[in-house]
C-alpha cells in the first residue's frame, strides 16, 4: 500500500484524511507491516464508503481488511437513520451472517487424544460438508419460513440445543425484524435442504486445545484453561443468504438511481434506511443472519450429540456465537447522544466491551468474547471486547487472518493430499470434502494471524484471551 | 487477458476466482462466461454430459447486471436440480435487458466430474461487459 496517503493517529490506527467527496475520514488499523502489505484497494474502497449518506464519524478497516466487494473485507460502518443513512448489500456481503460458534469440552487434550480419530471420523460422517451437500432436515416452505423468523430460537423448540445456551449467541439467538415474505421463493427453495450442513470454502470445524492463556479473568469467565479441548465451527447462511444478496443487488442498484445516491463502485448500492428499497433489504437480510444462526445452533446440536457418544465425561457448552457479516441496528454514543445506527460490519466480529446490556451477565465483566480464526496449520484466537473499542470502531474487531495469497495461486503451489500430509507430520488432523478445497486453502496462503490479533489487541478495539491450537479439522 | 480469441479463462483475485468469457458476439462471451464459472465447481468439465436441457431466464438493469444476474440463474438452478452444465446457448437481448437461455448438462454425478469448490455467487466486482479489438469480453469475480 502506498502509505503516504495515510497519516498516523496513535499506534495501530492511521486516518485516511478526508478529501473529495469524503464525508468523514477513513481509518485503518493496522501497524506499519500490515499497512504495507494491505492491497491500495483497501484506501480506495474505505474512501468510497466515506462518501456514502449519513454515515458517522469513520469509515474503518479492521487489521485483517483485503479488497472486497464494495466495502473492503474488514470493512465497518455505521449510519444513521436520521441523517439520511443508508444500507447496502455491500456492506454486509453474500454470506450473510457467516460466524463462528466455540463449545468447550471440559476435559484436558490428554483425556481427548485417545480418541481423537474416531471423534473427527465421527464428526466428517454426521456433519454434512463440502459444495452441494444437503442436510438430514428437509423443511416445507412454510416451515423455513419460522427459521427465517426465529433463527436460533426455531432450532431449539425443535429440539437442536438447550435454550439457555441462546443466552451465548449474539440477539438472543434471533433478530426480530426479519420478515420471511421479503426473501424470494428462489432463495427460500435452495434452503430446503441446507439446513445443518457446513458448506464449503473457508468454512471448518475444528478441534482445538488451549495452549496459552493471556488474560486469566476472561478465560475464567468463558470457562477455559490451559489444555482445555474446544470446538469451533465456522459458518453461515448457506445457499439462502446468497440468493437474499443477488436478489437484492439488483432490487438496490435500482434504488441507488432512484435516490440519486453517488456510486462509486456498483457493489456499493444502496437505498436510505428510511425507504421502502432499504426496509426491505434490512427484513430480508435479518432473515438472513436468522437462518445462519439457526444452522450453527443445529451444528452444534449435531456435534454435542456425537461428542457425548464418542468422548466419556465430555460436556459441550456453547461458549458464544459471533457473526461477522450483518447489519444491525445498535446504540452507540454520538456526540454525548446515544442513538440507533445502522452497523455494517463485512468481514468483521462485532466486539462489545463490559458492562453493555447484549453481553451475557456470565461476561459481562470482560466483555463479549470474540472467535478470530486462523489457519488450519496454525492456530485461532479468544478475544473479548472493550469499553475503549466502543468509541474507536463501534465496538468491531478484526475475523480471521486473511488471504495472502489467491486461491489460483495456491492451487498452483500446493496438492490437497501434500496439504494433508503436511498437516498430519505436525500432528494435525485434516478431513477434507475437496481435495481442491485443502490446497486452496493451505496455511501458508494466509496472513499471520498472530500479527492481525497483536494489532487488535495493541490498538485497544479488543484484548488476546487465549489462543488455541488446531488437533483435528474438518474442511468444506 | 492471455489470448483474444473465443474462449474462456479464470483469473485471480486475492480471496476469490474471476471469471471470463471471450466471443464473437455478445451471445458467444456470455456462453464461455459461464463455462469458465462451472469449471471452477468440478474438476473436470470436459466429462460433463450435455444430456438434459435446461431453460434459464434472467433479468436486469444494465448488461453487466444481466451477466451477473445470468450466472446467479445458473448458480441457483444447479443448486435446486443438483446438476452440473456445460453447454450454454444464452440469446442476450441489449435492448430489453433480458437473456433466455437453453442450457445442456446433467446430474452432479461427484465421482466422475470431481468437486471443485462451492461458488456462492456472482458479483459485480471486477464486473464488465465489453467489445475489446472486436471480441466481447464477459467478465465478474465469483464469491467461493
Amino acid at each position: 500500500m502506498d502509505t503516504s496517503k495515510v497519516k498516523k493517529v496513535k499506534s495501530c490506527i492511521w486516518k485516511i484524511p478526508q478529501r473529495g467527496d469524503m464525508r468523514v475520514p477513513g481509518f485503518i488499523f493496522a501497524d506499519k507491516d500490515l499497512l504495507l502489505d494491505m492491497d491500495d484497494k483497501v484506501i480506495e474502497q474505505v474512501s468510497n464508503v466515506a462518501c456514502l449518506p449519513g454515515i458517522v464519524k469513520g469509515a474503518m478497516a479492521m487489521p485483517d481488511a483485503h479488497w472486497g466487494y464494495g466495502f473492503p473485507i474488514g470493512g465497518v460502518a455505521a449510519f444513521d437513520p436520521d441523517e439520511g443513512g443508508i444500507i447496502s448489500v455491500g456492506g454486509v456481503g453474500y454470506d450473510i451472517s457467516c460466524g463462528v460458534r466455540c463449545h468447550r469440552l471440559g476435559l484436558k487434550k490428554d483425556k481427548i487424544f485417545p480418541y481423537l480419530e474416531e471423534l473427527i471420523d465421527e464428526l466428517f460422517r454426521s456433519i454434512p460438508a463440502g459444495v452441494g451437500s444437503t442436510g438430514k432436515i428437509k423443511l416445507s416452505k412454510g416451515k423455513l419460513d419460522d427459521v427465517l423468523r426465529y433463527g436460533a430460537v426455531w432450532a431449539v423448540d425443535k429440539g437442536y440445543g438447550i435454550r439457555d445456551e441462546l443466552r451465548f449467541i449474539e440477539d438472543g439467538g434471533m433478530v426480530p425484524e426479519a420478515m420471511p415474505e421479503l426473501v424470494s421463493d428462489m432463495a427460500k427453495e435452495r434452503q430446503k435442504k441446507q439446513i445443518g450442513t457446513l458448506g464449503s470454502g473457508n468454512h471448518y470445524l475444528e478441534i482445538q486445545f488451549v495452549e496459552e492463556v493471556f488474560y486469566k479473568d476472561a478465560a475464567r469467565a468463558f470457562g477455559i484453561d490451559v489444555d482445555d479441548v474446544v470446538i469451533s465451527i465456522h459458518c453461515g447462511s448457506r445457499a439462502l443468504g446468497h440468493q437474499i444478496g443477488m436478489d437484492y443487488i439488483q432490487v438496490l442498484g435500482k434504488a441507488s438511481k432512484k435516490y440519486n445516491i453517488p456510486i462509486r463502485e456498483r457493489e456499493l448500492v444502496c437505498a436510505p434506511i428510511r425507504s421502502q428499497e432499504g426496509m426491505d433489504y434490512f427484513r430480508a437480510m435479518s432473515c438472513g443472519i436468522n437462518c445462519a444462526l439457526a444452522n450453527r445452533q443445529v451444528l452444534g446440536h449435531l456435534v454435542r450429540e456425537v461428542v457425548h457418544r464418542i468422548v466419556p465425561n465430555a460436556t459441550c457448552d456453547l461458549i458464544y456465537d459471533v457473526s461477522h457479516n450483518t447489519c444491525k441496528v445498535e446504540k452507540h454514543r454520538v456526540n454525548g447522544k446515544v442513538k440507533g445506527l445502522y452497523v455494517h460490519r463485512k468481514g468483521a466480529t462485532r466486539a462489545f466491551g463490559p458492562g453493555r446490556d447484549e453481553v451475557p451477565k456470565e461476561y459481562r465483566d470482560v466483555g463479549q468474547p470474540l472467535f478470530i480464526g486462523g489457519t488450519m496449520g496454525t492456530c485461532s484466537y479468544i478475544l473479548c471486547g472493550t469499553k475503549e473499542g466502543e468509541g474507536l470502531s463501534w465496538s468491531s474487531a478484526c475475523h480471521g487472518a486473511g488471504r495472502a495469497m489467491s486461491r489460483r495461486a495456491a492451487l498452483k503451489r500446493w496438492k490437497g493430499k501434500g496439504v494433508i500430509k503436511s498437516l498430519r507430520s505436525k500432528g494435525i488432523i485434516l478431513k477434507a470434502a475437496s481435495l481442491r478445497g485443502a490446497a486452496e486453502e493451505a496455511p501458508e496462503a494466509y496472513k499471520d494471524i498472530h500479527k492481525v490479533v497483536n494489532v487488535t489487541h495493541n490498538s485497544g478495539i479488543a484484548r488476546k484471551v487465549a489462543l488455541l491450537r488446531p488437533l483435528a479439522v474438518i474442511k468444506g | 487477458m492471455e489470448g483474444l480469441s473465443p474462449g474462456w479463462e479464470t483469473f485471480d483475485h486475492v480471496a476469490d476466482i474471476g471469471v471470463r468469457g471471450f466471443g464473437r458476439s455478445l451471445d458467444e462471451a456470455f456462453s464461455n462466461g459461464a463455462r469458465a464459472l462451472f469449471s471452477i465447481i468440478v474438476e473436470n468439465l470436459d466429462l460433463v454430459r450435455a444430456n438434459e436441457e435446461k431453460r434459464i431466464e434472467a433479468s436486469s438493469f444494465d448488461l453487466v447486471g444481466l451477466f451477473v444476474a445470468w450466472l446467479n440463474k445458473l448458480l441457483a438452478i444447479s443448486d435446486l436440480e443438483g446438476m452440473v452444465f456445460s453447454r450454454f446457448e444464452p440469446r442476450v437481448s441489449q435492448r430489453d435487458l433480458v437473456v433466455s437461455s437453453k442450457v445442456f448438462g446433467e446430474p452432479w454425478d461427484k465421482k466422475r466430474h470431481g468437486v471443485g469448490i462451492e461458488v456462492k455467487g456472482a458479483t459485480f466486482s471486477e464486473a464488465r461487459v465489453e467489445k475489446i479489438n472486436g471480441l466481447w469480453v464477459a467478465q465478474c469475480i465469483v464469491d467461493v
